[in-house]
C-alpha cells in the first residue's frame, strides 16, 4: 500500500499524526543534539595575557607576601633567600595536591589549603598535609622600564631542581 | 570561646519543641509496651522517661537556661587537641571501629527492642544538652549538615532491623526450625498491594520535600572566584569520605586508584562469595565474613567518614572537637616526614635534586621494597597460615583478587594510623613522576 512518489513521502510524515508525532521527536532530538554541541564553544573566551606587570622591586617588602595578583593566580614574594640574598619571586596560587586555591595565613607564616589541609612555608615549600610538591614558581623578570614583570607561560618546579634558574627570581 | 552563657529565645523554643517530640516518641514506645507487648513494667518504665524529656520541654518553654557545663565542653576539646592536635581523628577512627566490633561481638544485647531504644534515648538526651552549645549548635543546624543527621539516624536505624530479624533467625535455626521468612510466605500482588505502598511513600516524600524547602534556606554562596576558595571547601556530603582520602594519599591513588579499586570490588563481590546461604533470609551467622567486611568498608571506612568530614573538618581542614570554636587561625603543626627521609636521614645520605631515574630509585627503595612485601608477600602468607580454609575451599584465582581487594581496603586505615601516629607522608615519593604511595 506504500505510496512511493514523492508527494506520498511528504504524505507519511506530515499527513498522519503518528507521522507528525515522530516527525517532532526526531526534530526536537536533533535541535537538543547541535544545542549540546553548541556548548563546547563558549561565546567569550577569556584568556588574559599571560604577561603582567606587578610594580618596582620597591614596592615589596621583605619578608611580605603580596595578595594583590591572587586572581591572577600569583604571590609576589620577597625575602632573603640564604643562598641567593634579597630575592623577589612569583608563586603559583594552584596548591600542587588537587588545584584548589590556599590562604596565605600571615600570623602561621604559612599557605594553608582549604581543600585538604596542605600547608606550604612562604618559600612555597611543602611541609604537612597531602601536597606532594612544592608550588610552583613563574618565570619573573625586570622589565625595560624597571618594574617586575611576571610570565605565566614559563613554571619552574623545584623537585626538578628548576629553583635554581635565574628567570624563576629576581634579585634586589 | 564564642560561647552564650544566656540561651537565646529561638533556641530555648527549638529545645522545648524537641523534647516534646522524644517525650511523645517515648509515650508512644511506652503503649506499646503496654498494650501491645503486653508488658506493663516496661510501660511503666517507658512512662516515666517521657515524663523526664517532658519536664525538659515544659522548662525549656518557661525559659530555663540549662546549659552544658563549660568545664566538660573544654575538656572534651583539650583532649582532642592532645598529641599534636591529633588526638581527635585517631579517637574518633579507634571509638567508632571498637563500636562496631561490640556491635557485631554481642549483636543479641544490641538489637534487643528494649536496648536498641535506651541507646536512641541516651543518644538523644546527649544531643539535646550538646545542642546548648553554640559552636556544635551551629554545625549541626547548618542548612548543609541537616541531612548528615538524619543519615546517622537512619543509617542506625537500617543497621539495628536486619540484625534484629538476622539475631532471631540465627536462634530458630540453632533450634532446627526454620528463618522467619521461610514462613511468611504469604504472595502479595503487585496490584493493589505494592502500588499502594509506593503511592504513599511518594505522597510522604513530596510532602517532606516540600516542608524542608520552606523551613530551611537553600545553602547557596557568592559566586566562585579562583581567587578565592571556601574556608573550609567540602566535597558534596557523599564524596567526604573521598576527601579524607585525600588527605592521606596522592590524587591519583585517592581520587582514582582507591575509588576504582571501590567500584570493581563492588562488582566481584557475587564472583568472590562463595557461600551459597543467605538466600532469602537475614541470617548473620551464616554469613559472618562478608556481612562483616561489607559493614566495615560502608560503616566505619565510608559512613563514619562522612561524619567527620561535616562535623569535625573545619577551616583549613584541621580537625575540630565537637564544641570547639571552628577558629580559622588555629595553628596545628603537621610536620609530614617521607619515609625515604625517616630511613636516609638517621644514615647521613642525602639526595640532590632534579636527579636521574637511578637516584630516585634508590631514595624510593625502602618504600618500593615494603610496598611490594604488602602487596606481594602478604597474600601468599596469609594463604599458607591463618587464611589457609579459605584458599582451599576458594581456589587460586578468587582467593588472591579477594585478599588484594581487602588490602586495597585496608591501605586506607593503615595510611590514616601512619599519618596520626608517625607523621608519615609519603611511603612511596616520587613527586618527579607524579608517582605518590
Ligand atoms: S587541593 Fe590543596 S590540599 Fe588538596
Amino acid at each position: 500500500m506504500a505510496d512511493k512518489s514523492r508527494r506520498g513521502f511528504l504524505r507519511t510524515i506530515f499527513g498522519t499524526w503518528f507521522g507528525i508525532a515522530w516527525t517532532a521527536l526526531t526534530a526536537s532530538a536533533a535541535g537538543m543534539t547541535l544545542g549540546t554541541i553548541r556548548f563546547l564553544y563558549p561565546n567569550a573566551l577569556s584568556e588574559p595575557p599571560s604577561k603582567f606587570k606587578v610594580g618596582f622591586p620597591s614596592d615589596f617588602e621583605t619578608g611580605q607576601v603580596d595578595n594583590r595578583f591572587k586572581d591572577q593566580n600569583a604571590w609576589i614574594v620577597r625575602i632573603r633567600d640564604p643562598q641567593l640574598g634579597d630575592i623577589i619571586y612569583a608563586l603559583s596560587t594552584t596548591c600542587t595536591h588537587l588545584g584548589c586555591t590556599p590562604n596565605w595565613l600571615e600570623g602561621e607564616q604559612k599557605f594553608k589549603c582549604p581543600c585538604h589541609g596542605s600547608g606550604f612555608k612562604i618559600t612555597g615549600v611543602n611541609f604537612e598535609g597531602p601536597a606532594p610538591r612544592p608550588l610552583e614558581r613563574w618565570a619573573i623578570r625586570i622589565a625595560e622600564d624597571g618594574q617586575l614583570e611576571v610570565d605565566k607561560s614559563k613554571k619552574f618546579q623545584k623537585e626538578l631542581g628548576q629553583w635554581d634558574d635565574p628567570e624563576s627570581y629576581v634579585k634586589v | 570561646m564564642h560561647t552564650a552563657t544566656q540561651l537565646a529565645h529561638s533556641v530555648q523554643i527549638g529545645l522545648g519543641v524537641f523534647y516534646l517530640f522524644v517525650a511523645l516518641m517515648n509515650v508512644g514506645f511506652a503503649l506499646y509496651q503496654c498494650y501491645a507487648a503486653n508488658n506493663r513494667r516496661q510501660g511503666i518504665v517507658w512512662s516515666l522517661v517521657a515524663g523526664v524529656f517532658l519536664v525538659h520541654s515544659l522548662a525549656y518553654f518557661a525559659g530555663a537556661n540549662w546549659i552544658i557545663s563549660a568545664g566538660f565542653r573544654d575538656f572534651t576539646t583539650q583532649v582532642m587537641g592532645y598529641y599534636g592536635g591529633q588526638l581527635g581523628p585517631i579517637l574518633y577512627t579507634t571509638v567508632s571501629i571498637i563500636l562496631f566490633v561490640l556491635f557485631l561481638r554481642y549483636r543479641k544485647f544490641f538489637t534487643e527492642p528494649v536496648v536498641a531504644w535506651s541507646i536512641l534515648n541516651l543518644g538523644l538526651l546527649a544531643a539535646g544538652w550538646s545542642l546548648t552549645d553554640d559552636n556544635f549548635r551551629k554545625i549541626i543546624t547548618k542548612e548543609d549538615n541537616v541531612p548528615i543527621v538524619m543519615l546517622i539516624f537512619s543509617v542506625g536505624f537500617f543497621t539495628w532491623l536486619p540484625f534484629r530479624r538476622a539475631v532471631l533467625n540465627d536462634e530458630r535455626m540453632a533450634n532446627g526450625e526454620p528463618p522467619m521468612e521461610k514462613e511468611e510466605e504469604e504472595k502479595v500482588l503487585v496490584w493493589p498491594d505494592l502500588v499502594y505502598t509506593e503511592m504513599i511513600a511518594m505522597i510522604v516524600c513530596t510532602f517532606v520535600l516540600v516542608i524542608w524547602s520552606v523551613l530551611l534556606k537553600a545553602p547557596l554562596e557568592q559566586p566562585a572566584t579562583t581567587a578565592k576558595a571556601p574556608n573550609p571547601s567540602k566535597a558534596p556530603w557523599y564524596f567526604l569520605g573521598l576527601q579524607e582520602m585525600l588527605v592521606y594519599y596522592d590524587p591519583w591513588m585517592a581520587g582514582v586508584v582507591l575509588p576504582t579499586m571501590i567500584i570493581i570490588g563492588l562488582i566481584a563481590i557475587p564472583y568472590i562469595d562463595f557461600n551459597q546461604k543467605g538466600n532469602g533470609y537475614y541470617t548473620f551467622v551464616e554469613r559472618k565474613f562478608a556481612i562483616t567486611t561489607f559493614l566495615f568498608g560502608f560503616i566505619v571506612l565510608w559512613c563514619t567518614l562522612i561524619v567527620l568530614g561535616t562535623f569535625l573538618r573545619g577551616p583549613n581542614w584541621n580537625f575540630f572537637g565537637p564544641f570547639e570554636y571552628w577558629d580559622p587561625h588555629k595553628v596545628l603543626p603537621l610536620n609530614n616526614v617521607n619515609l625515604s627521609d625517616y630511613f636516609w636521614l638517621p644514615l647521613g645520605v642525602t639526595f640532590p635534586e632534579g636527579q636521574g631515574i637511578g637516584g630516585i630509585l634508590v631514595r624510593e627503595a625502602p618504600g618500593i621494597i615494603l610496598v611490594l612485601l604488602y602487596f606481594a608477600a602478604l597474600p601468599p602468607l596469609l594463604a599458607k597460615t591463618i587464611m589457609r580454609p579459605f584458599f582451599i575451599k576458594m581456589g587460586f584465582v578468587r582467593f588472591f583478587l579477594l585478599i588484594n581487594l581487602f588490602q586495597f581496603m585496608a591501605a586506607l586505615p593503615i595510611k590514616m594510623v601512619l599519618r596520626w601516629a608517625f607523621n608519615l607522608k609519603y611511603i612511596i615519593y616520587i613527586p618527579e613522576y607524579f608517582f605518590n604511595i
